[in-house]
Protein backbone atom coordinates (compact mmCIF):
# COMPACT_ATOMS: atom_id res chain seq x y z
CA UNK A 1 0.00 0.00 0.00
CA UNK A 2 1.26 3.61 -1.35
CA UNK A 3 1.52 6.16 1.17
CA UNK A 4 -0.79 8.11 -0.77
CA UNK A 5 -3.42 5.00 -0.69
CA UNK A 6 -3.24 4.75 3.13
CA UNK A 7 -3.22 8.33 3.68
CA UNK A 8 -6.58 8.54 1.90
CA UNK A 9 -8.33 5.31 3.74
CA UNK A 10 -7.47 6.77 7.21
CA UNK A 11 -8.98 9.72 6.11
CA UNK A 12 -11.69 8.30 4.12
CA UNK A 13 -12.41 5.53 7.76
CA UNK A 14 -12.02 9.09 9.88
CA UNK A 15 -14.82 11.00 8.46
CA UNK A 16 -17.26 7.95 7.97
CA UNK A 17 -17.07 7.69 11.66
CA UNK A 18 -17.98 11.20 12.37
CA UNK A 19 -20.40 11.27 9.49
CA UNK A 20 -22.36 8.27 11.05
CA UNK A 21 -21.72 9.50 14.76
CA UNK A 22 -23.11 12.79 13.78
CA UNK A 23 -26.13 11.11 12.48
CA UNK A 24 -27.05 9.07 14.83
CA UNK A 25 -26.43 11.50 17.76
CA UNK A 26 -28.41 13.94 15.43
CA UNK A 27 -31.31 11.56 15.14
CA UNK A 28 -31.30 10.82 18.49
CA UNK A 29 -31.69 14.09 20.30
CA UNK A 30 -34.36 15.43 17.71
CA UNK A 31 -36.84 12.11 18.44
CA UNK A 32 -36.21 12.93 21.84
CA UNK A 33 -37.11 16.47 22.14
CA UNK A 34 -39.94 15.87 19.56
CA UNK A 35 -43.65 16.44 20.38
CA UNK A 36 -46.31 13.38 20.13
CA UNK A 37 -47.43 16.17 16.69
CA UNK A 38 -47.11 19.13 14.80
CA UNK A 39 -50.43 20.46 14.10
CA UNK A 40 -49.64 23.52 12.14
CA UNK A 41 -47.23 24.69 9.77
CA UNK A 42 -46.11 27.27 12.36
CA UNK A 43 -45.10 24.39 14.82
CA UNK A 44 -42.45 22.73 12.28
CA UNK A 45 -40.25 26.13 12.89
CA UNK A 46 -40.82 26.43 16.90
CA UNK A 47 -40.68 22.62 17.14
CA UNK A 48 -36.15 23.76 15.99
CA UNK A 49 -35.90 25.95 19.02
CA UNK A 50 -36.61 23.49 22.08
CA UNK A 51 -32.94 22.27 23.40
CA UNK A 52 -33.22 18.92 22.68
CA UNK A 53 -34.34 19.31 19.01
CA UNK A 54 -31.90 22.32 18.65
CA UNK A 55 -29.10 19.72 19.72
CA UNK A 56 -30.33 17.63 17.07
CA UNK A 57 -30.48 19.63 14.48
CA UNK A 58 -26.24 21.02 15.24
CA UNK A 59 -25.60 17.13 15.10
CA UNK A 60 -27.40 16.81 12.07
CA UNK A 61 -25.51 20.32 10.50
CA UNK A 62 -21.91 18.65 11.59
CA UNK A 63 -23.18 15.27 10.11
CA UNK A 64 -24.13 17.58 6.54
CA UNK A 65 -20.83 19.07 6.53
CA UNK A 66 -18.83 16.19 7.43
CA UNK A 67 -20.49 13.94 4.04
CA UNK A 68 -20.10 16.79 2.34
CA UNK A 69 -16.22 16.73 2.69
CA UNK A 70 -16.72 12.87 2.44
CA UNK A 71 -18.48 13.46 -0.73
CA UNK A 72 -15.47 16.15 -1.90
CA UNK A 73 -13.15 12.46 -2.97
CA UNK A 74 -15.02 9.04 -2.54
CA UNK A 75 -17.76 7.94 -4.53
CA UNK A 76 -21.74 8.61 -4.05
CA UNK A 77 -22.36 4.65 -4.64
CA UNK A 78 -19.81 3.83 -1.65
CA UNK A 79 -20.22 6.24 0.34
CA UNK A 80 -23.99 5.41 1.06
CA UNK A 81 -23.82 2.07 1.80
CA UNK A 82 -20.79 2.07 4.09
CA UNK A 83 -22.54 5.30 6.49
CA UNK A 84 -25.40 3.23 6.35
CA UNK A 85 -23.99 1.69 9.67
CA UNK A 86 -26.08 4.56 11.19
CA UNK A 87 -28.92 2.67 10.43
CA UNK A 88 -27.72 -0.25 12.86
CA UNK A 89 -26.50 2.03 15.75
CA UNK A 90 -29.75 4.29 15.19
CA UNK A 91 -32.05 0.93 16.20
CA UNK A 92 -29.60 0.32 19.57
CA UNK A 93 -29.88 4.23 20.45
CA UNK A 94 -34.00 3.48 19.91
CA UNK A 95 -33.92 0.05 21.58
CA UNK A 96 -31.60 1.42 24.79
CA UNK A 97 -31.99 5.01 24.84
CA UNK A 98 -35.05 5.27 24.48
CA UNK A 99 -36.99 2.06 25.05
CA UNK A 100 -38.57 1.24 21.77
CA UNK A 101 -39.54 -2.54 21.07
CA UNK A 102 -37.16 -3.84 18.45
CA UNK A 103 -38.79 -7.21 16.89
CA UNK A 104 -36.47 -10.44 15.92
CA UNK A 105 -37.52 -9.68 12.03
CA UNK A 106 -35.81 -5.83 12.77
CA UNK A 107 -32.89 -7.58 14.45
CA UNK A 108 -32.29 -9.90 11.65
CA UNK A 109 -32.40 -7.09 9.04
CA UNK A 110 -29.85 -5.14 11.54
CA UNK A 111 -27.09 -8.46 10.79
CA UNK A 112 -28.18 -8.09 6.91
CA UNK A 113 -27.22 -4.43 7.08
CA UNK A 114 -23.32 -5.37 9.02
CA UNK A 115 -23.29 -7.94 6.10
CA UNK A 116 -23.99 -5.44 3.37
CA UNK A 117 -21.79 -2.78 4.75
CA UNK A 118 -18.85 -5.50 5.35
CA UNK A 119 -19.42 -6.45 1.55
CA UNK A 120 -19.04 -3.15 0.04
CA UNK A 121 -15.90 -2.31 2.29
CA UNK A 122 -14.12 -5.30 1.54
CA UNK A 123 -11.58 -5.31 -1.30
CA UNK A 124 -12.77 -1.92 -2.55
CA UNK A 125 -10.29 1.43 -2.53
CA UNK A 126 -12.00 4.11 -1.28
CA UNK A 127 -11.85 6.52 -4.56
CA UNK A 128 -12.84 5.50 -8.25
CA UNK A 129 -12.98 9.36 -8.98
CA UNK A 130 -9.95 11.65 -9.50
CA UNK A 131 -10.25 15.04 -9.93
CA UNK A 132 -8.49 18.22 -8.89
CA UNK A 133 -7.93 19.58 -5.53
CA UNK A 134 -10.20 21.88 -3.93
CA UNK A 135 -10.65 25.07 -5.12
CA UNK A 136 -13.26 27.55 -7.02
CA UNK A 137 -15.14 25.82 -9.84
CA UNK B 1 -49.70 10.87 5.90
CA UNK B 2 -47.05 8.46 6.56
CA UNK B 3 -46.78 7.40 3.57
CA UNK B 4 -47.39 10.73 2.06
CA UNK B 5 -44.22 12.13 4.35
CA UNK B 6 -41.75 9.19 2.97
CA UNK B 7 -42.38 9.57 -0.26
CA UNK B 8 -41.51 12.73 0.16
CA UNK B 9 -38.27 12.42 1.80
CA UNK B 10 -37.58 9.63 -0.81
CA UNK B 11 -37.59 11.92 -3.55
CA UNK B 12 -36.18 15.28 -2.43
CA UNK B 13 -33.24 13.19 -0.58
CA UNK B 14 -32.34 11.26 -3.89
CA UNK B 15 -32.47 14.73 -5.69
CA UNK B 16 -30.51 16.40 -3.14
CA UNK B 17 -27.64 13.93 -2.40
CA UNK B 18 -26.96 13.65 -6.33
CA UNK B 19 -26.62 17.55 -6.36
CA UNK B 20 -24.36 17.72 -3.65
CA UNK B 21 -22.41 14.87 -4.90
CA UNK B 22 -21.95 16.85 -8.72
CA UNK B 23 -21.11 20.13 -6.40
CA UNK B 24 -18.61 18.73 -4.67
CA UNK B 25 -17.11 17.03 -7.76
CA UNK B 26 -16.75 20.36 -9.22
CA UNK B 27 -15.32 21.71 -6.09
CA UNK B 28 -12.73 18.97 -5.98
CA UNK B 29 -10.85 17.15 -3.04
CA UNK B 30 -10.98 19.03 0.15
CA UNK B 31 -6.87 18.58 1.33
CA UNK B 32 -6.89 21.33 3.99
CA UNK B 33 -8.44 21.32 7.53
CA UNK B 34 -7.63 24.63 8.64
CA UNK B 35 -10.38 26.57 9.43
CA UNK B 36 -9.33 29.41 7.58
CA UNK B 37 -9.22 27.15 4.59
CA UNK B 38 -12.91 25.68 5.28
CA UNK B 39 -14.30 28.65 5.75
CA UNK B 40 -13.01 29.83 2.61
CA UNK B 41 -14.20 26.77 0.97
CA UNK B 42 -17.82 27.27 2.36
CA UNK B 43 -18.05 30.79 0.91
CA UNK B 44 -16.96 29.08 -2.81
CA UNK B 45 -19.51 26.42 -2.41
CA UNK B 46 -22.17 28.69 -1.03
CA UNK B 47 -21.92 29.85 -4.38
CA UNK B 48 -22.25 26.85 -6.02
CA UNK B 49 -25.63 26.26 -7.99
CA UNK B 50 -25.77 22.21 -7.87
CA UNK B 51 -24.61 22.95 -3.50
CA UNK B 52 -27.69 25.74 -3.25
CA UNK B 53 -29.97 23.30 -4.98
CA UNK B 54 -29.12 20.56 -2.71
CA UNK B 55 -29.57 22.57 0.48
CA UNK B 56 -32.95 23.54 -0.88
CA UNK B 57 -33.96 19.21 -1.51
CA UNK B 58 -32.25 18.57 2.19
CA UNK B 59 -34.81 21.27 3.59
CA UNK B 60 -37.61 19.41 2.11
CA UNK B 61 -36.31 16.41 3.17
CA UNK B 62 -35.71 17.95 6.71
CA UNK B 63 -39.39 19.38 7.35
CA UNK B 64 -41.00 16.39 6.13
CA UNK B 65 -38.55 14.10 8.28
CA UNK B 66 -39.58 15.75 11.36
CA UNK B 67 -43.73 15.46 10.34
CA UNK B 68 -42.46 11.80 10.17
CA UNK B 69 -40.38 11.44 13.07
CA UNK B 70 -43.34 13.29 15.63
CA UNK B 71 -45.97 10.67 14.13
CA UNK B 72 -43.33 7.05 14.09
CA UNK B 73 -40.65 5.50 16.40
CA UNK B 74 -36.91 6.39 15.58
CA UNK B 75 -36.11 3.01 15.15
CA UNK B 76 -38.74 3.11 11.85
CA UNK B 77 -38.00 6.88 11.02
CA UNK B 78 -34.40 6.25 10.33
CA UNK B 79 -34.50 2.75 8.40
CA UNK B 80 -37.43 3.62 6.49
CA UNK B 81 -35.45 6.59 4.50
CA UNK B 82 -33.12 4.39 3.66
CA UNK B 83 -35.83 3.48 0.52
CA UNK B 84 -33.57 6.01 -1.09
CA UNK B 85 -30.87 3.69 -1.85
CA UNK B 86 -32.18 1.65 -5.19
CA UNK B 87 -32.88 5.05 -6.59
CA UNK B 88 -29.73 6.81 -5.92
CA UNK B 89 -27.26 3.55 -6.51
CA UNK B 90 -29.11 3.88 -10.31
CA UNK B 91 -28.60 8.03 -10.14
CA UNK B 92 -24.98 7.60 -9.51
CA UNK B 93 -24.40 4.70 -12.32
CA UNK B 94 -26.31 6.77 -15.01
CA UNK B 95 -26.00 10.49 -13.73
CA UNK B 96 -23.10 10.05 -12.15
CA UNK B 97 -21.37 8.42 -14.64
CA UNK B 98 -19.82 6.29 -11.61
CA UNK B 99 -17.91 2.87 -11.74
CA UNK B 100 -20.66 0.81 -9.85
CA UNK B 101 -19.33 -2.73 -9.37
CA UNK B 102 -20.95 -5.90 -8.98
CA UNK B 103 -19.87 -5.60 -5.08
CA UNK B 104 -20.95 -2.37 -4.29
CA UNK B 105 -24.31 -3.18 -6.08
CA UNK B 106 -24.50 -6.71 -4.09
CA UNK B 107 -23.88 -4.72 -0.70
CA UNK B 108 -26.32 -2.13 -1.40
CA UNK B 109 -29.08 -4.35 -2.54
CA UNK B 110 -28.02 -6.59 1.06
CA UNK B 111 -28.07 -3.23 2.75
CA UNK B 112 -31.39 -2.39 1.47
CA UNK B 113 -33.01 -5.92 2.24
CA UNK B 114 -31.65 -5.32 5.89
CA UNK B 115 -33.12 -1.92 6.42
CA UNK B 116 -36.86 -3.05 4.39
CA UNK B 117 -36.25 -6.04 7.12
CA UNK B 118 -35.51 -3.11 10.41
CA UNK B 119 -38.37 -1.19 9.18
CA UNK B 120 -41.45 -3.81 9.17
Amino acid sequence: MTSETARLRSKTWGCAAIVVLAQVFGNFFLKRGMPAELPSPLSYITVLFRPWVALGVSLLIVWLLSRMTLLSWADLSYVLPVTSLGYVLVAFAGRWLLDERITGTRWAGILLIVAGVALVGSGSTPQTWRGKSGGPS
Amino acid sequence: MKWLLIATIVASTSVGEVLQAIGMRRYGEIRDFRPSALGCAAGTLARNSAVIGSVVAMAVSFFAYLGLLSLTDLSFAVPVTAATYVVETVLAKYVLKERVNWLRWAGAAVVLSGVALVSL
